[in-house]
């Protein structure tokens, strides 16, 4: 789970205009958020400046997006919801 | 930092919100040549009006005939009487433009083949008062709120409209008088306090779905701004009217639009019956959405309901086949195997109702001006304070807000009150001094939370709260029940006194911000089960198992709901439109 000043601002960005971001963003954020590496932290970072539409369109699958590492991302959030 | 270095500014408007409410009347004040500063807890685009997925309504009769009176009807029909009627014919009257506007402000509206916008039906429309299903539902494909908020929020760029995206509202500021005067807000990244005077303000926070466990609501709708008016010393109106919307997808509370129901999905118990047959026979499905709710509570507490708890029931999409389910209701079937695992194209989807609407709010006149009882006046204007959009009670959905209404609702009310604040502007020249102990007041509250030691832990308070409500004021109700409801949040109000935080940063604080919303949710909590255990009588979404009738003699009004001492008080329903005949009640059968 997020402690610093920088992860308590990410968690801020975790809230969203959507039940469901919120939802899947705040059990990520819990189950998947110490397992990342520098480089996984900058594309949540990249993500969470999406629009929420766009943002529940890629995690729920709705779209896939043309940049593979996004992509591959957003696969090992939507797998973390299932562990 | 210390009080008296707090820094000042001032602008003509302030406005405290930027759904759809706050921004559309930012941007008519904005065009206007009003200096207008809009405060928001959240990025602009990412307030809750992004949710909105199945549309506004307007008769604009381009797929059924329609006329603003028919929607006139529907809504007052469908508040069940309690909606005020002068503000109904101000909105259905208004609607066509208002859409008209959307679209020029950028809104790709889905389009019929004759290159009109596209109209889908939703529950609780009707052709000639009453007749045939209307179909009167404007959308951008699912995706209404999320284009209403950017075509909105580019417009107010361009307007130049002063934006401070993540500074949050902690009080009203007002003179003795009892003129609103701006707001104390703080900065969520530094922690810096700000005072904003503004000669109007206008509150647009949203609802407060957040009152419930299970909810359709993003976590930022913790009902801030309907605190801010309670602790202002004014009223909530009609609190115990919460709408739960019946198809919440079962244990987690994410909404499967009525559009489902619209393109032809079904609702079955466990035995495989079409329940809504025997509740509406005509509306079936499309009935509104109290009745839709209260039929699935009854199925399941009748011991018809599914699954292994047979706690919920199902809604049937299947037979409407993959091409119309991927073509029309795209987002649905993605949401389904997101967070369940099951295809809708193949299998039913579990269902229960779910927190959605909060239909009360601080009553406003139709020009979104704030007004409350003082002596024998039952609306007296509070000078300088304005609201509107689901944080407002105007009332234009009483006891019951139909789908597509409320977006509607927020746009209509947003630019009145604008329009309203840009003459009162005119008059109101300069700005007035304020009380600084109002100031101080707003300053104290932030600051308790730096108390340190053991004590309470918010998160866990607030799911005591949440699970209170749930059980205590939801789908049914009984006096016992309620009773027991203001019991429990009194001693929640307790021990939230010796709640504390265990992070005393300024920077990105949000234990803090989720603190202060939890004293928000904590007196909206209040207000909604004082004034559910009040009336004593089943209309629209408030229903008592004890009190199963609508009961016209006694309870045609309004309630209103203080802070001091829990005072209740009431004032009667608007029932005389502006230019036709009003609609007097009769029952409420779809
Ligand atoms: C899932 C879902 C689907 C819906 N679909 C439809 C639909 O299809 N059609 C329809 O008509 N209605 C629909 N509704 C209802 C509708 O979306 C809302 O009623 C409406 O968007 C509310 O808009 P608003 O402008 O009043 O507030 P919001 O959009 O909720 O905005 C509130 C604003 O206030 C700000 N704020 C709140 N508190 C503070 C504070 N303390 N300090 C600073 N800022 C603060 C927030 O940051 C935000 O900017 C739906 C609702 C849900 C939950």
């Amino acid at each position: 789970m997020p402690e610093t000043a920088s992860d308590s601002r990410l968690r801020w960005r975790c809230r969203r205009g959507m039940l469901e971001l919120d939802l899947i963003l705040q059990e990520f954020l819990d189950k998947g958020y110490d397992l990342l590496d520098a480089k996984q932290k900058q594309l949540l970072d990249v993500m969470l400046e999406y629009p929420d539409q766009l943002l529940f369109d890629l995690l729920l699958g709705n779209m896939i997006s043309s940049d593979k590492d996004i992509a591959q991302f957003v696969t090992r959030i939507r797998n973390t919801l299932r562990t | 930092m210390s009080i008296q270095n707090i820094e000042r500014r001032r602008f003509d408007a302030l406005i405290i919100g930027a759904g759809g409410g706050g921004l559309r009347a930012a941007l008519q004040l904005a065009e206007a040549e009003a200096s207008v500063a809009v405060v928001s807890k959240v990025f602009p685009t990412r307030s809750h009006t992004v949710a909105a997925q199945g549309g506004m309504n307007a008769a604009l009769a381009n797929v059924l005939p329609d006329n603003w009176h028919w929607h006139m009807f529907d809504t007052v029909k469908g508040s069940d009487y309690l909606g005020d009627q002068d503000a109904i014919e101000y909105m259905c009257r208004a609607a066509p433009k208002v859409v008209y506007e959307m679209e020029h402000f950028g809104v790709p509206f889905s389009r019929l083949d004759n290159g009109k916008i596209y109209q889908r039906p939703f529950g609780g429309q009707s052709q000639n008062f009453g007749g045939d299903q209307a179909a009167r539902t404007c959308a951008a494909a699912d995706r209404t709120g999320h284009a209403i908020l950017h075509s909105l929020y580019q417009q107010n760029i361009r307007a130049k409209t002063n934006f401070f995206d993540e500074y949050f509202a902690v009080d009203l500021l007002k003179d003795e008088a009892g003129n609103v005067l701006g707001a104390f807000v703080f900065n969520i990244h530094t922690g810096e306090e700000l005072i904003i005077e503004a000669k109007t303000t206008l509150l647009a926070t949203g609802g407060a779905g957040q009152l419930y466990r299970t909810t359709t609501n993003a976590m930022i709708n913790t009902g801030d701004g309907m605190a801010m008016a309670l602790r202002a010393g004014l009223p909530l109106q009609d609190m115990e009217f919460f709408q739960f919307h019946p198809t919440g997808i079962a244990g987690r509370g994410m909404l499967i639009t009525e559009g489902a129901r619209g393109e032809g999905g079904y609702l079955v118990n466990v035995k495989g019956e079409r329940l809504m047959e025997r509740y509406a026979p005509k509306a079936k499905d499309l009935a509104s959405r109290d009745v839709v709710s209260r039929a699935i509570y009854t199925e399941v507490k009748e011991g018809r309901g599914c699954g292994p708890e047979q706690d919920h029931v199902m809604l049937k999409l299947d037979h409407l086949g993959t091409d119309v389910i991927q073509k029309r209701l795209p987002g649905i079937r993605q949401t389904c195997i997101t967070f369940l695992g099951i295809d809708p194209a193949e299998h039913p989807i579990p269902v229960y109702p779910t927190a959605h609407y909060t239909m009360g709010g601080i009553p406003t006149d139709r020009f979104g001006r704030v007004v409350t009882p003082v002596k024998d006046t039952p609306e007296e204007v509070v000078n300088g304070l304005y609201a509107a959009g689901e944080c407002a009670c105007v009332s234009v959905h009483g006891a019951n807000r139909l789908g597509g209404n409320s977006i509607l609702d927020i746009l209509v009310f947003g630019r009145a009150a604008a329009n309203h604040i840009i003459d009162y502007l005119k008059d109101v020249r300069y700005h007035k001094p304020m009380d600084e102990n109002s100031v101080d007041r707003a300053y104290e509250r932030l600051h308790r939370w730096d108390r340190t030691g053991d004590g309470e832990s918010v998160e866990q308070l607030r799911k005591d709260l949440k699970r209170t409500m749930e059980d205590n004021c939801g789908v049914f109700r009984t006096r016992d029940i309620l009773e027991n409801g203001v019991k429990e949040v009194h001693k929640l109000q307790e021990r939230m006194k010796n709640a504390r935080i265990t992070d005393h940063s300024g920077l990105f604080n949000t234990a803090r911000v989720e603190a202060l919303e939890l004293e928000n949710l904590m007196d909206v909590a209040l207000a909604t089960v004082y004034s559910a255990c009040a009336r004593q009588e089943s209309r629209g979404a408030h229903s008592r198992i004890d009190f199963p009738e609508r009961n016209d003699i006694h309870w045609m009004k309004h309630t209103l709901f203080f802070r001091e001492n829990c005072k209740l008080d009431f004032k009667p329903v608007r029932t005389k439109p502006l230019s036709v005949a009003s609609f007097p009640p009769k029952a409420r059968v779809y």
